[in-house]
């Protein structure tokens, strides 16, 4: 088994707030996440690719490739943005985060690309969120 | 049990394959290719699986494990240039792929008994890693 992952940084702000709760119960829930003009972190997502190399070219899968693929699906909407804004009807938490990152991933993944092995998205040093492909 | 020891070894490489024109080997791999070379601070981590001895409450002595990973991957590696120097590749396009998969193939006969080789991970960069494993036979 082969796997290949590459690390992607994006700086986003966010606010935790979800509509469906009371203003108290949000403050409860989210603590300082709800603080009503945002915040933002500095994000590092992992995205993995897993499969066998191609025997000609040594390579699973071309990493410019890759690159682009990342920047066109997911930084472009993510880099310095307002994640209530790029993430449409769901609360911007970086579980909600990893799973669109996966979505808009998997929504144009090449044929000729290895399997979407997993995607692992770091909120800050202390806290990540695991997304493998299976769980999708 | 896992555990895990990370050593590095500095390297230089060209990724091009000989049956391929310049055009495609650059379109391939980019700047890669570039026929003079380039080099990277490779970061290797090992991880051996096993239960810990009952007796010395280690899964396997890591000093040894540091003297396997000197002499099968840091000595041949360190400071060579892969294409050159480190048979196989000299046949086999050293990219990150093809080097953790030869590292799993040097490693994997120091290891028996109730502990066996359970991943290499080899980080080209900070930004770039491959994790390598065959399944236990």
């Amino acid at each position: 088994m082969t796997r290949l992952t590459r690390r992607y940084r994006f700086s986003a702000s966010h606010r935790l707030h979800a509509p469906e709760l009371s203003e108290q119960a949000n403050r409860e829930l989210y603590g300082k996440c709800n603080n009503p003009f945002g915040h933002g972190h500095n994000y590092l997502a992992e995205i993995s690719v897993t499969g066998t190399p191609d025997p000609h070219s040594g390579l699973l899968v071309r990493v410019p490739a890759l690159d682009e693929l990342v920047e066109r699906t997911v930084l472009r909407d993510l880099e310095h943005c307002d994640l209530n804004r790029s993430l449409v009807n769901v609360v911007p938490t970086s579980e909600n985060v990893a799973a669109e990152i996966v979505r808009r991933l998997e929504a144009a993944w090449p044929a000729e690309f290895p399997k979407l092995a997993g995607v692992r998205l770091w909120e800050t040093k202390r806290n990540r969120f695991e997304l493998r492909h299976e769980e999708q | 049990m896992l555990i895990t020891r990370r050593v590095e070894f500095s390297a230089s490489h060209v990724c091009a394959n000989p049956a391929l024109s310049e055009a495609q080997n650059r379109a391939l791999y980019g700047v890669g290719a570039n026929p003079h070379g380039h080099g990277h601070n490779y970061v290797l981590e090992v991880t051996l699986a096993g239960d810990p001895d009952p007796v010395t409450g280690m899964v396997f002595d890591l000093r040894e494990l540091k003297e396997i990973l000197q002499r099968e991957v840091v000595e041949p590696m360190d400071h060579r240039f892969l294409n050159r120097e480190v048979a196989p590749f000299d046949k086999v396009v050293p990219t990150t792929e093809n080097i953790a998969a030869e590292i799993w193939r040097r490693l994997e006969p120091n290891f028996g008994g109730s502990t066996r080789l359970s991943n290499v991970r080899l980080y080209e960069t900070e930004d770039l890693f491959v994790d390598y494993a065959e399944e236990a036979a």
